[in-house]
């Protein structure tokens, strides 16, 4: 899979109170959860992102709660993929699961600038920065986790899987 | 070669004899938990794939306490979907407003989780549990589902880090300062996909309460779990509680850990978690006049009755400092009620303090004392992050309960010795 995009940056130990902060948490609908993504932290977020754009943050990206509300208002805002130089355990799995890539690579935390244009290969686990015209490498997906997000989600795939028997 | 404590239960519940870290595992579980907020999406999951029935009814809990008594009409409509799904599954552990209470604390109180157990909820203080002897930890709603549906989990079995507690606690000093100085010494995330065991004789003495409230706060260093061995004390309060088997777990003495950390617990004094991550703990002592609009006592991580009888020794006797508002949630009704029986709810209500039915509530920001631009709570709860209990300009300083009581006492944070004599 490949993803080009706008990077936008975050720091370190970005919470999923500020990605998705509880008070609206009372809806499961995931456009009004993207509408309320990051604004905390970055106000009008939402609005100022376009379809196809990534994230990428420090170190434990994604800490605190289980909410699936988080990567579920990042993937419904238009980001395609997520960057971080680490990630919290609960948020990872959840990415996954609900079919939003994220990926491992400090040499982008370390490197990326905000508004550098990325270009992502998720088979390769080669991140392509074509600002700065250098290019950093991730691990690439292995194939059930393409399988995954591919089919938008977890469960979206163990029915494909189920119904080809495999 | 040995085994810790999380992978003897891990193995157990995968059938095989050793399993070790880095090793991936599909288990059987013991119990999936769901709330309000994460319960519904996991419910439409669960639809969605097709499924008609949840594995075994018994060991599926839905507990409304995150927006519950409903907060707002989404929210009435939230644990309305969780309400209809456990009356169409016949789920046994469903508790309905008056009956429920804050999740983490209701399951060990009515014995509804055991030593030995494996344990998912969909919930990140889900780790709580660890302190009885069982593995437990948070998941998704898409993991939930896929456990209602299957009664399984896959895992990856983590490494672990043990943290030994040796020496004599300092007065005042609790539970929630020793796991505190934790995270501050490890950093929030010290342990990530790693299980925290926590063992040590200075451990001997702490009550279930305070132990609860250690293994709950693990998440807050990145851990997949924290764990303790059960020993007297957790036999003592599992004893009446159980109404099942259950199976007692210990680490060999060749097990192995990819870190071991000692704290002489003498060393440290009560702690606060300074804004807006819980690594940020100091000493009380250093914390120098900051003045604060708000208290709160409660939560999964300290809502308990022993933490009720520590806020309520320092208030007693003494007034809520006029600028301050003190909210008191008890985490259960069997709290609740102990707390009359004690006597405790008479000084706090005395004392000028709200004591509230069991909620999540304010904790992460839902109702029930939301933070205006500016203000400032001390709170006995698990995160102070940006805009946790209200306005992203709003602050929480970390504590434990006797400290959040006295610091409602003088209007700043206070060290409990300066409100009461020891």
């Amino acid at each position: 899979m490949i993803f080009r995009g706008r990077a936008w940056i975050f720091g370190d130990n970005i919470d999923t109170d500020v990605i998705i902060p509880a008070r609206y948490l009372n809806t499961t609908d995931p456009q009004e959860l993207a509408f309320h993504c990051m604004e905390d932290i970055s106000p009008g977020f939402s609005k100022k992102v376009k379809r196809g754009d990534i994230i990428v943050a420090g170190k434990n990206f994604g800490c605190g709660s289980s909410r699936e509300h988080a990567p579920l208002a990042i993937k419904e805002c238009g980001i395609s993929c997520v960057i971080a130089r680490s990630f919290a355990r609960i948020f990872y799995r959840n990415s996954i699961n609900i079919g939003l890539p994220i990926m491992e690579c400090e040499e982008a935390a370390d490197f990326v600038k905000a508004g550098d244009e990325l270009e992502i290969d998720t088979d390769k686990g080669v991140i392509k920065n074509l600002t700065s015209g250098s290019s950093y490498n991730a691990m690439p997906f292995p194939d059930f986790i393409k399988g995954i997000i591919q089919a938008g989600g977890l469960l979206n795939y163990a029915r494909k899987a189920e119904n080809r028997d495999v | 070669m040995g085994m810790t404590i999380t992978q003897k239960i891990m193995a157990k519940h995968c059938h095989k004899e050793y399993v070790e870290p880095g090793e991936l595992v599909m288990a059987d579980i013991d119990m999936a938990l769901a709330n309000d907020i994460t319960g519904p999406v996991a419910i439409e999951e669960f639809k969605k794939a097709g499924a008609k029935k949840v594995f075994d009814r018994k060991k599926v809990a839905l507990i409304p306490d995150h927006f519950a008594p409903n907060k707002d009409i989404k929210s009435a409509e939230l644990c309305k979907t969780l309400r209809s799904f456990a009356r169409e599954q016949q789920i046994t552990h469903y508790y309905e407003v008056g009956r429920m209470g804050v999740e983490h604390a209701l399951l060990p109180e009515q014995g509804i989780v055991l030593p030995g157990d494996l344990v998912v909820g969909a919930d990140s203080h889900t780790c709580t549990y660890g302190a009885l002897g069982a593995f437990s930890t948070g998941v998704g709603s898409t993991d939930l589902a896929f456990a209602m549906m299957t009664g399984k989990c896959w895992f990856k079995v983590p490494e672990t880090i043990k943290f030994v507690y040796h020496g004599k606690k300092n007065p005042w000093v609790t539970g929630k300062d020793l796991i505190l100085y934790t995270i501050g010494d490890i950093g929030v995330d010290g342990a990530l996909y790693k299980a925290m065991e926590f063992t040590g004789d200075a451990l001997k003495n702490l009550t279930m309460d305070e132990r609860f409230t250690m293994s709950n706060m693990a998440i807050e260093a990145g851990a997949k779990n924290g764990i303790m061995e059960p020993d007297e004390v957790t036999l003592e309060y599992v004893k009446s509680r159980a109404r099942r088997d259950y199976e007692i777990f210990k680490s060999d003495d060749d097990a192995k850990y990819c870190k071991i950390i000692d704290y002489d617990v003498s060393k440290i004094e009560p702690q606060v978690a300074l804004p807006h991550l819980p690594e940020n703990s100091v000493s009380v002592y250093e914390v120098a006049d900051v003045s604060i609009d708000q208290v709160v006592i409660g939560s999964c991580t300290n809502g308990r009755i022993e933490d009720m009888r520590q806020a309520a020794r320092v208030i007693r006797g003494h007034k809520v400092h006029p600028y301050v508002r003190m909210i008191v949630i008890p985490a259960t009704q069997e709290v609740y009620s102990q707390m009359i029986r004690e006597g405790i709810m008479e000084i706090f209500i005395e004392s000028g303090a709200a004591v509230s039915t069991p909620t999540c509530g304010p904790c992460l920001g839902g109702y029930m004392g939301i933070l205006a631009k500016g203000e400032r709570a001390v709170s006995t709860t698990n995160r102070n992050f940006v805009g946790r209990m209200g306005h992203p300009e709003s602050e929480i300083y970390l504590a434990n309960p006797a400290v959040a009581a006295a610091s409602a006492v003088k209007g700043k944070i206070t060290h409990p010795g300066e409100v009461v004599d020891t």
